[in-house]
């Protein structure tokens, strides 16, 4: 199966954000970029389903010439293929970007990419809008919300996690979802990914910029967003409070099952 | 939560490895009451120590550094957190062979283990790596890793169990406070202030931004170091602990990979230099990692991966394993490649312990403690003195441009007289252009551009063809030439004119300008004014400080001159030593005074066209100095000699300095006087003369007496290591510094090879010489001497050893070659009873 996944070059930040003096975008001069840690699952989740079924990766970005930096990350995670749709540096509204995607997919073929995947969200816009607005387009199903997903045949099954339960649905393909971080973990590029992944012809097309629904006046950063590192105390009196912050987070096993598995020490 | 005292003995700033280092033997040599700042948290702050891969190779060309590195060995083993691994460096070319002979010869000058292998050899160690691809390898069996936040964490907690310590983290200094005199008085911090009056700055690349505050200049800048890890590695699953094969260090390529666990770091020095300005290295709170682990550029890395992938192709072409971290990591460069250690000159109180490796942190971390405990530190550091560098080398650009050329030879085959291409010409002398137009190649000291030898003198080479001792291999003919020898032979035939411009003038004034040089100086300073004084500084310990010619020019007014490379420390030394009640005062008159030097048999007969004053041998002496009106100019004359002829030092002001270079060039015209180059002036007339460098024969390891020269007697009057003077003055001598000769030239493959310095003396059996003190006999000066045509050394050589006529051997490039002792002491070989300069 050629799956397509989306994804969207996004400024790498710290704790706390700093934006460029004009207010208009995040200082990016030392922070480096990155794709949304959704898109880096999605990317590996079609990986995994071309590992087992066979077919092939493309991952698809619209952005600035830069954003093939993004493109060869993901090449290096497994994907076969990398489309860059460029712009010059402007904005570009979720209306506009879905329509552009829709566009370089018709020319690639209609019949083509039987499975679109997307983050659930852009990391820095969280727009929630490019991948339903494509499917919209394309005339497919969509899902979102996506942690669990499995391809038998023109069929697709996935799952989402709602209000403490879980819903399943059931998709005829092609078919557009939107995935959640923690559907999987994503590998991390080995050095011959990376060589292969360098080495590759990123396919650019250049989509016109048309104004959409959507103007950015300014970036603000709300007050007490910097989030600080917290020291619990030292040595062995801090594990109560470590025991209880771990307990919140959930990521620890009822006391009772534990010790009831013997794997309390 | 600590509270913030509001008074200390001294602020530290900075928890990495050097500020945990000083405050720990700070402690350990009785401070109390001081207190450890960071603005980040325990025990990784966030520095350059929280992501440095933590290695250590004991093999350094700088004996300071290998001093600093093999005492901070010490010092983690003592603390438990080293792992001995072994490290290899590997050669994939024929000039990285010749290299590495030369790295292994070092090692053995400072007993260091070191060992050439064959390809076989290097993969028996390192069953990954594809010998195919290389031509050898050095190994370097006591190469270990540390776990550097830990000792950094045990050295505070034992300065806290001394009860002399308050560590303060998450304390951000917003400001260093100044008394009325300049000194400081406290630091600010967004914790609370702390009244002081001595101040640390251990903060790495943050230095500059936190010395600024003060008004000091620390030279350093942040630059990119790039690392990944990869893992997990499957081979690596069996080992126990975090090393169980040697680090590679793949030297041609500017990269090492060293296993961490289940991963391979692999390190590179290879991409472009990428330099961040401290003021942009982002705050704890804005930084993705942390504030020194900058977001990795791929594309800076990828031509790398190639290298590694050829070199480790299995274990690093594994598709299983991922690049699980990867970092622009931070970490500082000077511009000279030296840590920058010290009081600052501009602020007394305030000390600069920055661009300190791991590899050297708790060596640093010592001495600097020592140092400010106003005790001589047992390794000399003065290579490292934050007292320096002149003003040009501190300034943004120089240092910037410096650390970007130096950046891809880290791994570099750096010639020992490799010269700077940035940042040229900076200091140039009156007669620079005229020295251009003689074809002079220049080669930088402290910023001065001096003339090596001109290329214009070698219609030179035909008439003394023959005695020159030419280099036939590549490596010894770099940054050298033959012209050089022939311009010795032509001075010593007949005459040679010196510029000596890059000499720094410090005077010493005022009424008590008597009694502070009486104190520096090991020498009689109370002498007749116009006599010529030279002499060494000790320091309190009694080891070499300094070593200068001191003239008397008035009652109250010495003339101190000394070697431009050493001029500002030296003027700090000075300044530092002077009597708090003003009566003497220390000028700086380098940029005032320019000097030539006219020395061979016919010197006195070119001056004379140049003056009526009285010039002959009774009338102006050896070892005076006095004005003459030459040329229409008042030149002050001293008449002494560092190329063993006669002749004198000229000294006009700057800009009278061209008239005099020409008036004394077409006087020599016909006496046959050549220009000549520092080629001359600084080795082959001084190794003939036995002459010492400071620097390089003389540091604080050895002393006057060692070095032959301690005079019959000990002056009355005091001076700085008087002390220590006379205890080595009442014991024989573990080591004399002797000039050695070498007998045969001839490598195995017949070629010449001439020694270049750092190699070490063997007995006739071959076995190293050792002195009673533990000290190795190497190589300290190396050069020609064409009047007496060998090649010479200099070498400090034990009691048993240091008698004329004792045949002995040199490695070099790992061959050895049959020496001989010419001269035990200071005895010159050429003209040993100094008739010339006294003619």
């Amino acid at each position: 199966m050629d799956i397509l996944v989306l994804v969207k070059r996004v400024p790498m930040v710290g704790g706390k954000m700093v934006l460029t003096a004009d207010g208009q975008d995040v200082d990016t001069r030392l922070s480096g970029f990155t794709v949304s840690p959704h898109e880096e699952c999605a990317v590996e989740e079609a990986v995994q389903v071309t590992e087992r079924l066979g077919g092939t990766v493309t991952v698809l970005t619209l952005g600035p010439p830069e954003a093939a930096d993004q493109l060869r990350d993901m090449l290096a995670l497994g994907a076969h293929r990398g489309v860059l749709l460029e712009t010059d540096g402007r904005e570009w509204g979720p209306i506009a970007t879905a329509a552009a995607i829709a566009a370089a997919i018709g020319e690639l073929g209609p019949a083509a990419f039987p499975l679109i995947l997307a983050g659930n969200e852009a990391a820095d816009t969280g727009g929630y809008q490019v991948g339903i607005r494509l499917a919209h387009a394309l005339g497919r199903p969509c899902v979102t919300g996506i942690k669990r997903l499995e391809v038998a045949g023109d069929l697709l099954r996935a799952w989402r996690d709602y209000g403490g339960g879980q819903e399943e649905f059931e998709l005829a393909l092609p078919a557009v979802v939107g995935v959640k971080e923690g559907i999987n973990l994503p590998r991390y590029p080995s050095l011959p990914g990376r060589l292969r992944a360098k080495r590759a012809q990123i396919e650019v097309r250049k989509p016109a910029w048309q104004a959409d629904g959507l103007r950015k006046i300014a970036l603000r950063v709300p007050a007490g967003s910097a989030q600080r590192a917290r020291v619990l105390g030292h040595g062995a009196g801090a594990v109560p409070e470590l025991i209880r912050v771990l307990g919140d987070i959930g990521v620890l096993a009822p006391a009772g099952r534990a010790e009831a598995d013997g794997t309390v020490a | 939560m600590t509270e913030t005292p509001d008074r200390a003995s001294a602020v530290i700033i900075g928890a990495g490895i050097v500020g945990n280092s000083l405050a720990y033997h700070l402690a350990r040599l009785g401070w109390t009451q001081l207190v450890l700042l960071d603005s980040g948290p325990m025990p990784n702050p966030g520095g350059s120590t929280g992501h440095a891969s933590n290695f250590i190779f004991p093999i350094e060309y700088s004996k300071m550094m290998m001093e600093l590195t093999r005492d901070s060995t010490e010092q983690y083993k003592e603390l438990g957190v080293f792992t001995q691994s072994g490290g290899i460096e590997v050669a994939r070319t024929e000039a990285r062979m010749q290299e590495l002979r030369r790295r292994c010869t070092q090692a053995k000058s400072w007993g260091i283990p070191a060992e050439l292998l064959t390809p076989e050899g290097v993969r028996k160690l390192v069953p990954y790596l594809d010998d195919a691809v290389i031509l050898g390898g050095a190994y370097f069996p006591t190469v270990g890793v540390v776990d550097s936040l830990r000792a950094g964490t045990l050295m505070r907690e034992r300065a806290q169990q001394l009860d002399a310590l308050t560590v303060v983290a998450g304390a951000e200094v917003v400001g260093i406070d100044k008394a009325a005199d300049g000194r400081v008085a406290g630091v600010r911090t967004s914790k609370g202030d702390i009244a002081t009056d001595v101040v640390a700055i251990c903060c790495g690349v943050w230095s500059p931004r936190v010395a600024r505050m003060a008004g000091a200049r620390i030279p350093l800048t942040p630059i990119v170091h790039q690392m990944i890890s990869v893992g997990p590695i499957a081979l690596f699953d069996g080992t126990e602990g975090e090393i169980g094969y040697p680090i590679v260090r793949d030297v041609d390529e500017n990269m090492y990979e060293r296993q961490h666990g289940g991963d391979m770091e692999v390190g590179s020095y290879a991409h472009r230099p990428i330099i961040v300005a401290p003021d942009d290295i982002p705050s704890i709170d804005e930084a993705v990692l942390s504030p020194t682990e900058m977001p990795f550029t791929s594309d800076d890395f990828d031509p790398q991966l190639e290298r590694a992938l050829e070199l480790m192709p299995d274990l690093l072409g594994d598709e299983r394993a991922g690049v699980r971290y990867a970092i622009n990591g931070l970490i500082s460069m000077t511009p000279d490649g030296h840590p920058v250690l010290g009081e600052t000159p501009e602020v007394p109180g305030l000390w600069s312990v920055a661009a300190s490796w791991i590899k050297e942190g708790p060596g640093i971390g010592r001495a600097v403690a020592e140092w400010m405990s106003g005790v001589t530190p047992e390794v000399d550091i003065h290579e490292a003195d934050v007292s320096r560098f002149y003003s040009h080398q501190r300034t943004t650009a120089h240092v910037t441009a410096r650390a970007r050329e130096a950046f891809n030879k880290m791994y570099g085959i750096v010639h020992p007289s490799e010269q700077w291409q940035s940042g040229r010409p900076v200091r140039v002398s009156p007669v620079y252009q005229e020295e251009r137009d003689l074809g002079a190649v220049f080669h930088e000291t402290a910023g001065w551009e001096r003339p090596m030898w001109y290329k214009h003198n070698r219609d030179l080479l035909d008439r003394y063809a023959g005695k020159l001792m030419d280099r036939g291999s590549e490596w010894e003919s770099r940054w050298w030439s033959p012209i050089i020898n022939a311009e010795h032979l032509a001075m010593r035939d007949r005459a040679a004119l010196f510029d000596l411009s890059a000499f720094a003038i410090l005077d010493i004034t005022g009424p008590g300008a008597l009694d502070a040089v009486q104190r520096l100086a090991v020498a009689q300073m109370q002498v007749p004014v116009g006599k010529v004084v030279y002499t060494s500084f000790l320091d309190d310990a009694g080891g070499f400080r300094a070593d200068l010619t001191i003239m008397r020019l008035g009652p109250r007014h010495f003339r101190v001159v000394t070697g431009g490379a050493t001029g500002m420390a030296d003027l700090k030394w000075i300044s530092d030593h002077l009597p708090d009640d003003a009566c003497a005062v220390v000028t700086d008159l380098t940029s005032a005074w320019t000097t030539f030097g006219l020395w061979g048999p016919k010197a006195r007969e070119i001056l004379r066209h140049l003056t009526d004053d009285d010039i002959s041998n009774a009338g102006f002496p050896f070892g005076t100095c006095r004005e003459i009106e030459a040329e229409g100019l008042t030149v002050l004359a001293s008449r002494i000699s560092y190329v063993g002829e006669l002749g004198w030092e000229l000294y006009v002001p700057i800009e009278q300095g061209r008239r005099l270079w020409e008036a004394l060039f077409s006087a020599g015209l016909a006496y046959g006087m050549v220009p000549a180059g520092i080629g001359v002036y600084g080795t082959t007339g001084r190794l003939e003369k036995g002459y010492r460098a400071y620097g390089a024969d003389l540091d604080a390891s050895y002393n006057l007496v060692e070095a032959g020269m301690a005079r019959p007697k000990v002056k009355e009057q005091d001076f700085v290591g008087k002390a220590g003077y006379l205890r080595q003055r009442a014991a024989p001598p573990a080591a004399i510094l002797c000039t050695l000769t070498v007998d045969d030239h001839a490598c195995a493959s017949g070629e010449l090879r001439y020694m270049l310095g750092g190699e070490p003396v063997l007995s006739a059996a071959g076995e190293p010489l050792t002195d009673a003190k533990g000290r190795r006999s190497y190589v300290t000066s190396a050069g020609s001497g064409p009047s007496v045509g060998k090649h010479l050394l200099l070498a400090y050589l034990p009691p048993q050893q240091a008698i004329a006529g004792t045949p002995l051997l040199v490695e070099y490039l790992g061959e050895q070659y049959p020496v001989t002792v010419a001269v035990a002491g200071s005895t010159p070989l050429f003209d040993p009873a100094n008739e010339r300069i006294r003619s």
